[in-house]
């Protein structure tokens, strides 16, 4: 088994409020990024797959397509946009860090041919990133 | 379900590897210019990925401050501009960047609470870098598969 990685990247707004929290308590857990004017944040998305090398291609999977199908799933719906108000998997679930690398798993699996998603990391800055391996 | 948070951090100190143990000829064997009288030093750079249960209400592992808190209180007050030789870990361990690896893991696996600690890495310049996950554990998901 041979990992592959493609990186993409997004550009995005967001804030971070859920309404089965008090005001205060939003606040003080959220800090800045309650802020309900949003902020933004320049993404930087891994996505990892897993799979053997074809013998006759030596790929693991056709680059382009995964490239494509990243592009297809994930930034062209969340680039330029603001993920509470625009993305419709954000509209109940706020968008952190470690929501977002789950709702990318979400929208990548089983769309990646002959390939299995391994990992989701994804980067909000460089100094900060959250991984999802599929777990429950 | 479970995901995983890293959090870069930095701190900047001096060392010198050198072992009591050893002559100096061996000193100078093993530790190369490492092993230079008066010390030298880094800009480390300090990973630490958390791993818990991703809360449905706040859509967090944990509450970054908490972490950030617990990281700057326990480990970069205690050693940014320090020299580790001179800290009271490394009196009797030379404070390599695995034992500095394993230390900080220690400090962190013992005051840092609110999610599990998965692994510990420290980036000594960035060519080398050294993780720990602790005591026969191998990090996240991703090393485990």
């Amino acid at each position: 088994m041979i990992l592959l990685t493609r990186k993409a990247e997004f550009s995005a707004s967001h804030y971070y409020w859920s309404e089965k929290l008090s005001a205060e308590e939003n606040l003080r857990l959220f800090g800045k990024c309650a802020n309900r004017n949003g902020h933004g944040h320049n993404y930087t998305l891994e996505v990892t797959v897993e799979g053997e090398v074809d013998p006759v291609s030596g790929f693991v999977v056709d680059l382009k397509e995964l490239k494509d199908v990243i592009h297809r799933q994930v930034v062209d719906v969340y680039d330029h946009r603001h993920l509470n108000l625009e993305v419709p998997e954000f509209k109940e679930m706020i968008p952190t860090t470690e929501n977002l690398a789950i709702a990318i798993w979400n929208r990548l699996e089983g769309q990646v041919e002959g390939a299995k998603l391994h990992r989701i990391r994804v980067y909000e800055m460089p100094d900060l990133f959250s991984d999802y391996y599929g777990e429950a | 379900m479970r995901a995983y948070l890293s959090r870069r951090y930095g701190f900047s100190a001096s060392h010198r590897l050198y072992s009591e143990a050893y002559s100096e000829e061996k000193n100078r064997e093993v530790y190369g210019k490492c092993a230079n009288p008066h010390g030298h030093g880094h800009n480390y750079v300090v990973e630490v990925t958390v791993g818990g249960r991703v809360d449905p209400i706040t859509g967090m592992v944990c509450d970054l401050a908490e972490l950030d808190r617990c990281v700057r209180t326990n480990v970069i007050d205690r050693f940014d501009h320090t020299n580790l030789n001179f800290d009271e870990r490394f009196t009797a361990e030379v404070p390599t960047t695995e034992n500095l690896c394993i230390a900080i893991h220690s400090l962190l696996a013992e005051h840092f609470v609110h999610a599990d600690l998965e692994r510990v890495r420290v980036e000594e310049t960035p060519n080398n870098f050294f993780e720990y996950a602790g005591k026969g554990k191998h990090g996240t998901a991703s090393s485990r598969s």
